[in-house]
């Protein structure tokens, strides 16, 4: 009976402390976790400024220009937005409103202006992902919700 | 109560549930995958965005449900063993192993073929990704430990530790997608991101029958596994007697 206890005293210590093992590691990775940087989070200085990384949100309404090969639009979380130029095969999904991921680094450009100076930062992208979102729905559904809002 | 559980986990008995169950898994199994498939790839509706490339996630969703619950399945018969030292528990732990590993490499290679014309990729270092991928390894790890021991006793006491050191991974594979920003979707089931009557009753039936086709795997292996190890025992040498008869 005592040894049972024990036993499970053990498989108990060992299940505790594993779990308090991973809330430590996933606090102190969390960071390193993040597999990309909202347009608020690279004006608020958070992205990493040296290196490249990515950057996700929606492709605003109305920002996609094309020219040639290159492609403009800006990634938006509704909150702030960047702009972003990318030359490549966009994925299927890729469309004003899709949800993007793409990674690259930051170029900022500083152009003297009449009062002091002016800076404009484009992403420069490498690569563009499209991030689908978790709705599933057939196209009639679709087209009922999209009228819906449109109404509101 | 306790005397009942005794007298179900002793090697004989185990073994004539295991053979009974079988066929009451398999009817309901073959039944719900042929109606789930059809309601999945006829009856559901394309989708608004995808079309019919969507299709993907009544296997998808379910093997990797599935691949989470075989690994609490198996932890949990692991922890069973080593607390009452119940041989079956360490059975059903040691065979589950192989199924649950199976049910990951599904959903991890019906999420790649998914992910390269849908994403652009075929393999991202996300967070969910790669802790799915993790649990893959904790499969192949308990398998290869499980077998590097000849006495089975002590590869289940090793095994079911590293297998109980592993359910930390669950919880990071769930909720991967909602603590950190992740190229994968969030939650669809159980959010109303499935928007789709038709939809949802093809996803539940397909997981109905993804849940069956573990339990008859795990009883037609189980049974094996009890063969093997008690082949030095009466009862299996008279079972055998009967067969040839």
């Amino acid at each position: 009976m005592t040894k049972r206890h024990n036993r499970m005293m053990l498989v108990g210590l060992l299940v505790s402390g594993v779990f308090l093992a991973g809330y430590l590691g996933i606090k102190a990775f969390s960071e390193n976790l993040l597999y990309f940087y909202t347009p608020s989070d690279i004006m608020t200085g958070k992205a990493p400024n040296d290196k490249s990384f990515r950057v996700g949100g929606l492709v605003e309404d109305g920002s996609v220009e094309r020219d040639g090969m290159i492609v403009k639009f800006s990634v938006t979380d509704n909150l702030e937005s960047i702009e972003v130029s990318y030359e490549g095969i966009l994925p299927d999904l890729f469309r004003e409103g899709q949800g993007v991921v793409a990674s690259g680094s930051i170029d900022k450009e500083c152009i003297k202006a009449w009062a002091g100076m002016k800076c404009s930062r484009t992403f420069n992208a490498t690569q563009v992902l499209a991030k689908h979102d978790e709705n599933y729905m057939p196209p009639e559904v679709a087209a009922a919700l999209e009228s819906l809002e449109s109404k509101e | 109560m306790w005397k009942w559980i005794q007298r179900q986990a002793s090697p004989k008995v185990f073994y004539h549930t295991c053979n009974r169950l079988v066929p009451w898994f398999f009817w309901p199994f073959i039944t719900l995958l042929i109606v789930g498939l059809y309601w999945s790839l006829v009856i559901s509706p394309a989708d608004y965005q995808q079309g019919d490339g969507y299709r993907i996630i009544f296997i998808h969703v379910p093997s990797a449900i599935l691949s989470m619950m075989v690994y609490a399945v198996m932890a949990i018969a692991g922890g069973i063993g080593l607390i009452w030292q119940i041989k079956m528990a360490e059975v059903v732990a040691k065979v589950s192993a192989p199924i649950g590993a199976g049910f990951t490499v599904i959903a991890l290679a019906t999420g790649a073929i998914w992910g390269k014309p849908m994403w652009g990729a075929w393999w991202v270092w996300d967070a969910r990704l790669t802790s799915e991928l993790v649990l893959l390894f904790l499969y192949l790890a308990y398998m290869s430990l499980n077998s590097a021991f000849d006495n089975p006793r002590t590869a289940a006491k090793s095994s079911s530790i590293l297998a109980i050191v592993g359910l930390i991974n669950l919880p990071i594979i769930h909720y991967s997608v909602k603590w950190w920003n992740t190229l994968h979707q969030g939650y669809s089931v159980g959010t109303g991101g499935i928007k789709d009557p038709d939809m949802q009753i093809a996803l539940a039936l397909m997981f109905v029958a993804s849940i069956l086709l573990y339990a008859l795997l795990v009883t037609i292996k189980a049974r094996t596994e009890v063969i093997i190890r008690e082949q030095n025992s009466r009862w299996v040498e008279e079972e055998v007697r009967s067969l040839m008869s």
